[in-house]
This record gives structure tokens, sequence and C-alpha cells, in this order.
């Protein structure tokens, strides 16, 4: 195939087929056994300085909270982030000084809350660096051809664009239409975050809604850790095995850790909580307000349940249930704008 | 036309202008702001069989308020699927998608959209989310309409960075690159009016102003220039009806206004 094209974004988390098969082969148990650890555990023990990170769910949306301020804590550095739809996620990332940096799809921005003060001021200074920009469907491409274990999937997106110029993405003439066609390279993330509704022991979870780009970045990752709203039975999987979307031979930890998603939303038991994403709107405008947010809720707190009574306990996770669930409306700070 | 209104914010107007040129029957991927409310709207009045796509899985719902992000729960409250992304897209590029709706921070005569940087993208002045579906929405969908804001700075000679393709060069680059045949951009809304491309030339072109708004106006707020035709239509405001469905999709104000 004639190479049309070459983008000049850096490669990430690019692996030859056959190295990452046998480091599956070697690194991967496929013991059904008890994975149950707590986040301290499991950030300890998977996430290293340097790696190349994912988290699931949508930027916003059922992100693995209780993991990203444990990375937080545990003062992780120098890590790359895949920003496939990042937003709260990588901001906090960003803003603790852990991800310097980060493959585009989207990143930087709130959705309709705006831009991402912490974020923004890191990359527009130079603290954290874009090595190559992609689209939400190139990223999620990334994530098939790793879980297919394939070195690239072909795609008809991003094409002419600087997008693809700035990506790690090629162009060549598709052999047999005779057109143009952009390869998209596989992406093997050193470790995937998750927070779902039920996991059982050994990780096999599920998720309720749409699974956005879990089911492929689970399966392409080399780590995964879980962190769930509820422990449940095995046999609770088996009853019904067609909602597993997340088996639990490519899961390495299981933590429970009920309203782990928060301030994310978390389909059908809690909304964003938008109060508390505005304080962090509001205080990561400045690095001396970044240093009191992280004082207050990560490093004031010993854990994560004492960061949910200091948020708001019992009374906010009621009203954030009768939010989702249309009962009340929402409130939030940047309405008033 | 009966029941119009004179009052009316911007960012009504054009929900109204977008919503109708949605077709009953026919898909539409959509973007958040403006492009979901537009398209909530349309469901609402003359496209009850408008198919709303989004990005992260969410096909057909029926949420009675506007979602906040393209992939909270909003967007799979009854639907007919909560799927994935790779679902949505896969669908899109196989040509499921008539429509495709998107907001946009610069865009030049082509039609090509920026929303990645102002300024160099190794060091950039400023820095904007990048693609996120964007660049997805205008590379897969057939037609792509663009709402945005309109003056100088953002109707451009020259975007930035290219990060979701119009017509790229002119006729015929689109599909030179690569990108499915017969699909473009096809409509800009914006606070002055409505603009299609030039067949033959696949240049921007004014297609309605806003009532009250003149073609003055219109080229004063470009830096390159609009094909201006010798009939240009007016478009009509809002009326009571979609006022009233409006406030009901966006009861907080969060994307239309109060």
């Amino acid at each position: 195939m004639d190479v049309l094209l070459e983008g000049e974004g850096e490669l990430l988390g690019w692996h030859d087929p056959d190295e990452n098969r046998k480091w599956i082969l070697e690194n991967k148990s496929r013991e059904l056994c008890d994975k149950r650890m707590s986040v301290k555990e499991a950030v300890a023990k998977f996430v290293h300085d340097g790696d190349y990170i994912a988290f699931g769910g949508f930027g916003h949306i059922r992100v693995a909270m209780a993991l990203v301020y444990e990375i937080v804590r545990q003062g992780k550095r120098n890590l790359a982030m895949a920003g496939k739809t990042a937003v709260h996620d990588v901001d906090v990332l960003i803003g603790g000084g852990c991800v310097n940096r980060i493959e585009v799809a989207y990143a930087f921005g709130h959705e309709l809350r705006g831009l991402s003060p912490a974020g923004r001021r890191a990359v527009e200074t130079g603290q954290c660096k874009v090595v190559a920009e992609i689209s939400n469907a190139g990223y999620q491409w990334r994530f098939l051809a790793g879980m297919m274990g394939v070195p690239f999937v072909s795609s008809r997106n991003m094409l002419g664009t600087d997008t693809l110029k700035k990506s790690a993405c090629k162009v060549v003439k598709d052999p047999w239409s005779g057109k143009p066609v952009c390869l998209i390279p596989a992406a093997y993330p050193d470790v995937a975050m998750f927070h779902v509704p039920r996991c059982d022991m050994y990780g096999n979870a599920q998720i309720d809604g749409i699974l956005v780009e879990d089911f492929e970045l689970a399966r392409a990752a080399r780590r995964v850790i879980i962190t769930t709203e509820e422990i449940v039975d095995n046999e609770v999987i088996r009853a019904e095995p067609y909602r597993t979307s997340i088996p639990f031979f490519v899961a390495d930890a299981v933590c429970e850790v009920p309203y782990g998603a928060h301030p994310t939303e978390m389909p059908y038991l809690y909304f964003f909580d938008e109060e508390h994403i505005g304080e962090w709107l509001q205080l990561s405008r400045t690095p001396e307000g970044t240093k009191e947010y992280f004082d207050k809720y990560v490093f004031g707190v010993k854990d994560f349940e004492e960061y949910l009574e200091l948020v708001g306990g019992i009374r906010k996770f009621n009203y954030l249930k009768r939010v989702e669930q249309f009962r009340e409306p929402m409130k939030a700070p940047w309405l008033k704008k | 036309m009966a029941n119009q209104v004179t009052q009316y914010n911007p960012r009504e107007l054009e929900a109204c202008v977008a919503s109708k040129m949605l077709e009953d029957k026919k898909s539409v991927f959509v973007g958040t702001g403006l492009p979901m409310i537009a398209s909530m709207l349309a469901g609402r009045t003359h496209a009850p069989g408008l198919l709303i796509i989004f990005e992260a899985g969410g096909m057909g719902p029926q949420s009675p308020v506007l979602p906040i992000s393209v992939g909270d729960s909003r967007t799979f409250y009854r639907a007919v699927a909560a799927s994935s992304m790779h679902d949505a897209m896969s669908l899109t590029q196989a040509g499921y998608l008539d429509y495709g709706f998107l907001g946009a921070a610069q865009i030049d005569r082509y039609g090509n959209i920026n929303t990645t940087i102002i300024g160099d993208w190794e060091k950039p002045k400023v820095r904007f989310p990048g693609s996120g579906g964007a660049n997805d929405v205008g590379s897969l969908c057939q037609r792509t309409i663009i709402i945005m804001g309109q003056d100088k700075r953002r109707f451009v000679e020259k975007v930035d960075f290219i990060t979701t393709p119009g017509y790229l060069d002119g006729p015929g680059a689109r599909e030179r690159a690569g990108l499915p045949e017969g699909s473009g951009p096809y409509r800009v809304i914006t606070q002055l009016g409505v603009y299609g491309f030039d067949e033959e030339t696949k240049m921007m072109k004014l297609l309605a102003v806003h009532p009250g708004v003149t073609i003055d106006e219109v080229r004063e707020n470009s830096a390159f220039e609009i094909i201006i035709p010798d009939e240009v239509e007016t478009t009509d405001p809002p009326t009571e009806e979609e006022l009233r469905l409006l406030h009901e999709i966006d009861p907080t104000g969060m994307s239309i206004g109060k």
C-alpha cells in the first residue's frame, strides 16, 4: 500500500501486535480469583509514573473519580493521558500535577460549562504538552484495533484535515477501492480505569446505559482497575450474563466504592454535582485555588468516605438522585451567568 | 405567519431557524448546546419522526429536558437503544446519518472549521477542546449544519487549524482526500442569517438574513467575501408556540438563555 501521508503526532501506547500478545499470554491470568482491594492498593500496584492511562465513561459521566483523587494523593507523575472526551477527569489530574502529556480528541473543556481553567493554563504555559490530535471516533477506533490485536483499523474520518496531520495516523491508498483511507493505529493503555454500577469480586462488570467506549478500552488496556457502586455475588452476574460488558479475565483489580463517580454523573443513580464541579472550576482559576481544592478534598481527608461526607453526605446524594430521576430540577452555579 | 413574536433573543431565533432545516423521518447526529435544542424542537413540531443519534451511544431518546452533555443519561432516556460510540460512529460512516449538527469557533469560505487552537499548534495562544466528535460529524454525515457566532474573527480567510473538514480547498477536494462522496457542509446559521454553499465553487453563499439584518452587516462581519445572490430571503421569527417549547425543553435556560 502506498503511504500518501504520515501524521506528525506522537504515537502513544502502540505495540507490535506480537509483542502485546506475548505480554497478554505472560501477564493476564485466566483464573477466576478474588481481585478485591482498596483504591489505595489498586493505584499503588497498577499505576506507575510515566504510564499511559485512560478512563472509562465520558469525561464527566461515569468516571472512576475515587481513582482520580487517589492518583493525585499518591503524587503520581509524568502520566500520559488518553484525551478521549477527557473532561473533569483530565482537568483534575492536570491540576494535580500528575498528567503532563495528552493525546487530544476532546480536552480542556467542560461542555456547556465552558472551558477548563486548570487544563488550559497548563497547556498554554507548556506545563502539559499536547502530543497528538485525533477525533473521538479516531480514539475509539485506536482501542478497537487494540482489542482486536491488529496494528491498525482503517477509517474514512479526519482525511484532508490538520487533525489528521497532527495525529499519529497515516493515509494510504486502499488496495480495493483505490481511494485514500485513514489508518488508525492501535492503542494499548498501560492502565484503564472504570466505574460501574455492579461487579463481582472476580471483575465481571456490568454497565447500565450507554457503554461509550468502555467495551473496547477494557479489552485493549494492559491493566484494568474497576471501581463499583456495589460488589455483587457471582450468581447475580450469571443470572443475566448478557449484561456483562467487562469480563473477569481482563480485570486486574476490583474496588467497592459507593458514589465513586462523584461529582460526575452516574446514569440512573446520581446526577452531576454541579455545586462541586462549580467549586472546582472557580478555585482552579488560579494555582493557589487549585492547591486549596486539593488540600481540602484530597490531602485533607483520609479516604473517599470522608470526602463523601465533606461534599454533603447523604443529604447531597439524595438530592442528586432526585435530579437524576427527574424528580427535582437541576441547579448549577454556572447557570447564573 | 400567525402568532409570530417580536421579542426574542438571537439564540432562540437561531434554534428555531435551525430546527426547520431538519426533515421528518431523517436522522441527525447532534452536538452539545444549540444543536441539541434545535433537534429536540424539530422533534416536537414538524419532525416527530426525526431520529436523533448521540456520539456516545444514545439513539432515538425522548428526554423531557435538554442534556448537559452528548453522553449524559438524558441522551438515552426512553431511547430505542443505549449503545456505544463504536456503534454510533460506524453507523455514521456507513451512511445512516443524513444530517450532522455542530458548533464552531472559526470557519472559512469552504466551511472548514477550527475548534482546536488560536495561534500556533506547538505554542497556542488559546487552546480549545479539539475535535471531539466534530471531525467525525463533518467527515461522515451526509449534510452538516453549523451554528456559530459571526464576526471577522470567526468568519476568517484562513482558519488557524482545520479541525473538521468543510470543502477543504474547493470542488472535488473532499472526494480526492477520501471523504465520503457527496458529503459536506450544508448550512451555516449565525446571529445574522443563513448561508449555504455555491454548487459550483463550494464557496459560502448567503441564503437568508434574519429579520432586521442588512446585507451590509453580513459583509461587515466576515473577513472573506460571501457570495450574495440577487434574491435573499428573510427568516421567519419564532412563533409563541416555538418559544414556549424551547423553554420547556431548556427550563433552566442553560443553552437558550432566560
